[in-house]
């Protein structure tokens, strides 16, 4: 009996056996060569996008200068940036002062542009020229503003006000603590206004002619009652793609406020969260508290996306 | 109602001729993208500019006796120094070059994957590439330096490509295109004995060419004005990109540097825009896919 059972079992083992490795074959000859395709770019995604969030979270409850192995101190570093480092506070506050003015400001600048720009002919030749701006490298235009910015007569902005007698001694545009963070926030909206603007004015482009004509007999009177009504809803996904691309950029605000002001920038007024965090990293090899930086540069980007999320949802039309 | 119609195609039609306020408009903007495109008329003009009239007082915006001198000062007298200035352009052209060629195919190959095969066990890929898009590179700066650091390829060529080849906003972009692909074209040539190495670069690749052109122009205006990643990962002079050297030519602030500044911002500043001039209908045509639906 007991030996029946057991040749049985085995038999019934052995057909298992050999229905996996078909389903398995057959699995693999399915699936095996997307796994493949997709390994590639997965392993190298995981490698340097998701395990450095992973990291830089549990590295930001540490002391690690690289050197010795990382020291567990709990919350300390939290609890250092937020109530001790003066300096980091001063960067957050410049960087919501930057966001909150230079986001803003860029994205409906740019959504306004792609609306009228559309609209008109030699649309090509605006675009190309709105949009330039946005493609150049933050280091080249900051020295090249810095020649209208230059703090010597020889700055143009500084020339045409003492020429129009407005100002009698050239203003330190990049030196004055009072003037670094307005030109940091001009520069950066001239330009970050091209980034939007090319998914609003390709979300233009896409809108059915037809709609208008329908909304025209519906008894849509102007050009702005057509915008509010029939393009905005109809544009919800770009707009949502230009307002997150928008936050991360202003959230992130580096390479002009460092080629404008320099690092440490003048009594730290063009002392930005990213530049905190470079300066305890990759000066200061403080890779705990750094990571602690990068921790609630996350936190705030990602809630901040989050909300525009919600905001820009188009579950409710069509 | 009827008259309202009648009034709004009426306006439409008035519209079509010039009227006073299409002239406010053209002028409005005009007056924009004069603003938008000044400063980088600007960068033309300073880098033909004689040593004369960059130092003239007061300033003229425009040259008027246009010369190369100052591309011979970047080329040939900054050559005297440790590192000639064609190894900040070489640097720059490989590294992004590579960067660009592997994006793009990694971001083609992995997002066919993901959207047509339907893989077991794929789900998650798709909103955790979603969520990257919403924070900045700088947050996995840190332990990126040490995982670069840790594969010793610290200031070498390996350190500004290898972290940047999975790029989120690549593969959003190709997944947002390859699922317009009709599925019954991957089917019949599966039907012919394709096998898929083929399908993805005989029908797939061609037939997406909008979507990967953008790709390379976004790619490449990136990597090529990057400026953080050198600056962490590049410690010697002879292995910086140009963006760092251009920040070093400008820093120096002698008024003998002031040419070769001005034809180093030239150098930096106009591939991007002659790159996006010559593809920026594919790119138009590929943006319309861009909008995330949430």
């Amino acid at each position: 009996m007991g030996n029946l059972q057991t040749a049985e079992s085995k038999k019934w083992l052995g057909s298992d056996l050999k229905k996996t490795r078909i389903t398995l074959s057959t699995w693999w000859n399915k699936y095996g060569i997307g796994y493949m395709f997709l390994l590639p770019f997965l392993i190298l995604f995981l490698i340097f996008t998701v395990v450095p969030v992973v990291v830089a979270l549990g590295t930001s409850f540490t002391n690690y200068n690289m050197l010795q192995a990382p020291r567990w101190v709990g919350i300390n570093n939290y609890k250092l940036l937020l109530t001790d480092d003066d300096v980091f506070i001063i960067a957050i506050k410049n960087t919501f002062t930057f966001a909150l003015i230079s986001g803003p400001a860029g994205y409906m600048a740019s959504f306004f542009a792609a609306w009228v720009i559309n609209q008109l002919k030699f649309r090509k030749g605006f675009a190309l020229a709105f949009y330039a701006p946005s493609i150049t490298s933050g280091v080249a235009m900051s020295i090249v503003w810095l020649y209208f910015f230059s703090s010597d007569r020889y700055g143009f902005i500084n020339n045409i006000l003492i020429n129009l007698g407005i100002i009698n001694e050239p203003i330190l545009w990049n030196m004055d603590t009072k003037t670094i963070m307005p030109v940091v926030i001009f520069i950066s909206v001239w330009m970050s206004m091209g980034t939007g603007f090319l998914v609003f004015l390709a979300g233009l482009q896409n809108v059915p002619r037809e709609l208008y004509e329908a909304g025209a007999m519906d008894g849509i009177k102007s050009r702005f009652q057509e915008l509010w009504f029939l393009t905005l809803p109809l544009m919800k996904p770009q707009l949502l793609f230009g307002a997150i691309n928008s936050i991360v950029g202003s959230i992130g605000v580096f390479d002009i406020a460092v080629s404008v002001a320099g690092i440490p920038s003048p009594n730290y007024a063009a002392h930005t969260i990213v530049a905190h965090l470079y300066d305890y990293a990759f000066i200061r090899f403080q890779m705990g508290y750094a990571s602690g930086i990068a921790v609630i540069l996350f936190v705030i980007t990602f809630l901040l996306g989050r909300i525009c999320l919600k905001v820009f949802s188009s579950k409710d039309i069509y | 109602m009827a008259n309202s119609m009648a009034s709004y195609i009426k306006s439409k039609k008035r519209r079509k001729r010039i009227s006073a306020g299409w002239v406010f408009v053209y002028t409005v903007m005009i007056a924009l993208v004069a603003f938008t495109a000044l400063p980088l008329v600007y960068v033309v003009c300073t880098a033909f500019k004689p040593i004369d009239e960059l130092l003239r007082y007061p300033p003229r915006f425009f040259v008027r006796n246009p010369t190369l001198q100052n591309f011979w000062d970047l080329l040939i007298a900054l050559s005297g120094t440790v590192v000639p200035f064609t190894r900040y352009i070489f640097n720059s052209l490989f590294t992004v070059s590579i960067t660009v060629f592997f994006t793009v195919i990694l971001s083609s190959m992995g997002a066919y994957a993901l959207v047509k095969f339907k893989l077991p066990g794929t789900k998650w890929i798709f909103p955790v590439i979603l969520a990257a898009l919403m924070f900045s590179a700088h947050v996995t700066q840190i332990p990126t330096y040490m995982i670069v650091n840790g594969m010793g390829i610290i200031n070498t060529y390996w350190a500004l490509i290898i972290p940047k080849l999975a790029s989120a906003y690549s593969f959003f972009l190709m997944k947002q295109f390859i699922e317009q692909f009709p599925n019954e074209l991957l089917e019949s040539s599966r039907i012919d004995g394709a096998n898929e190495w083929t399908i993805f670069w005989k029908i797939l690749m061609p037939s997406l060419k909008p979507a990967w052109s953008t790709l390379v122009v976004f790619s490449f205006v990136g990597n090529w004005n990057d400026y953080f990643s050198p600056l962490i990962f590049i410690s010697s002079e002879a292995m910086k990109t140009l963006p760092l050297a251009l920040q070093t030519i400008s820093g120096g602030a002698s008024i003998a540097r002031a040419g070769a500044t001005s034809a180093a911002t030239f150098l930096m500043t106009m591939p991007t825009i002659i790159i996006f001039t010559i593809m920026q209908s594919k790119v138009l045509e590929t943006m319309v896919h861009s909008g995330i639906k949430a």
